[in-house]
């Protein structure tokens, strides 16, 4: 239950760094606040766009759909259901491998750091780690009855 | 559960707030060249500095009575005019937006582009800038002071002051301005890199050079 609670949180905070850049990209906002030129560096590259979409919008996409498994997860009805740590995991997992895939994209072949993306790659990874945890962790103790307040103490 | 609401809550409040704070300090960027409003009806588009096939151009719609453009000419241009202008890295394109609060905007913008039709826009731009102290503060019309400059930069009297009495570029002063208002322009001095516009406050030679090489090296990547 904590587990989800964190990741809905940090999925939240995830999901407005890329709603800034996916706003940026679009138009919408005109200068990124960087303190180095590297973000549009980064922005403006040929590999900030994705099959035709702004790669920021994945995350865009990304983050609010961990966001809204996190927050039904925690749900009472939903609580002692193992799916959607199953697929907060899978989700978590698929973020952080596209997210090594742009890091390496910044670090090898741009050659420029954006610190919102950095910002963004310390959350997922951050969300990764604990879902893993909520994975491995599932079901050990009666803390997620605890935790989800559902029903009265266990015997 | 409630102070993870509460936290939700937050992050919202912070995230959502950042995002306003940011779209409005720093506005949309300038619309594509086709969409901009004719700029002139002789289809001028500023003085320009710099290579034509420089990569990057920077265009600075500044106030010649604005003291912050004053500064930013007189302190950091000189930088930028020697490690970028200089260097064919950037080509510098200087527009009007003469501000309603100084009374002498247009009147000195006009001298300028007076100087321009006798190919000396840039040093008169210069020098307006620098002696801006001088007529700047002044509660009288700084006309015969211009003038006098005009005179120092050897410009022939007498079609300076014919192009001034006629008025003859304040269409084009003010067809600049409307493009300004046209592209977000609040204040001066702004500053356009490729389009993009750029309202960073502390304008410097040392920003520039940053923002200038990313976006080099982000078109040597395409």
């Amino acid at each position: 239950m904590r587990h989800r609670q964190a990741i809905a949180l940090l999925a939240l905070i995830g999901f407005f760094i890329a709603l800034y850049l996916w706003l940026y990209k679009i138009g919408a906002i005109g200068e990124l606040k960087c303190g180095t030129g590297a973000c549009e560096a980064v922005q403006t590259s040929r590999w900030a766009v994705w099959f035709g979409v702004p790669v920021a919008f994945y995350g865009v996409v990304g983050y609010a759909a961990l966001f809204l498994v996190a927050l039904v997860g925690v749900q009472p009805a939903f609580a002692m259901r193992r799916a959607p740590t199953l697929l907060l995991t899978a989700l978590a997992s698929g973020g952080l491998l596209f997210t090594l895939y742009l890091t390496y994209l910044e670090v090898f072949v741009i050659h420029a750091i954006c610190r919102w993306c950095v910002g963004s790659a310390v959350v997922i990874t951050v969300i990764w780690v604990v879902s893993m945890i909520g994975l491995k962790t599932w079901g050990e103790g009666s803390g997620e009855w605890f935790d989800a307040g559902v029903g009265s103490s266990p015997p | 559960m409630k102070p993870f609401y509460a936290l939700l809550g937050l992050v919202v409040v912070v995230g959502g707030g950042w995002l306003v704070w940011a779209s409005r300090t720093t506005p949309a960027p300038a619309p594509a060249a086709s969409r901009l409003v004719p700029a002139a009806a002789d289809g001028f588009r500023g003085y320009t500095l710099g290579s034509e096939a420089a990569p990057v151009e920077v265009v600075e719609y500044a106030d010649f009575q604005c003291p912050h453009c004053g500064e930013f000419a007189v302190l950091q241009l000189p930088t930028i005019r020697e490690q970028l202008i200089a260097t064919g890295k950037v080509r510098w394109r200087l527009r009007d937006f003469p501000l309603g609060g100084f009374p002498w905007s247009r009147v000195s913008a006009l001298a300028a582009q007076c100087a321009g039709e006798q190919g000396k826009f840039w040093p008169m731009a210069d020098t307006l800038f620098l002696t801006q102290s001088e007529w700047g503060r002044s509660s009288r019309n700084p006309s015969g002071f211009f003038r006098d400059l005009a005179r120092g930069l050897g410009l022939d009297r007498d079609k300076y002051d014919a192009c001034v009495a006629s008025q003859r570029y304040a269409g084009r002063i003010e067809a600049s301005y409307q493009e300004g208002i046209a592209l977000g322009v609040q204040g001066t001095p702004t500053f356009f890199v490729n389009g993009r516009l750029k309202t960073d406050n502390n304008a410097s030679s040392d920003r520039f050079k940053q923002v200038v090489d990313s976006v080099i090296a982000a078109q040597h990547k395409r």
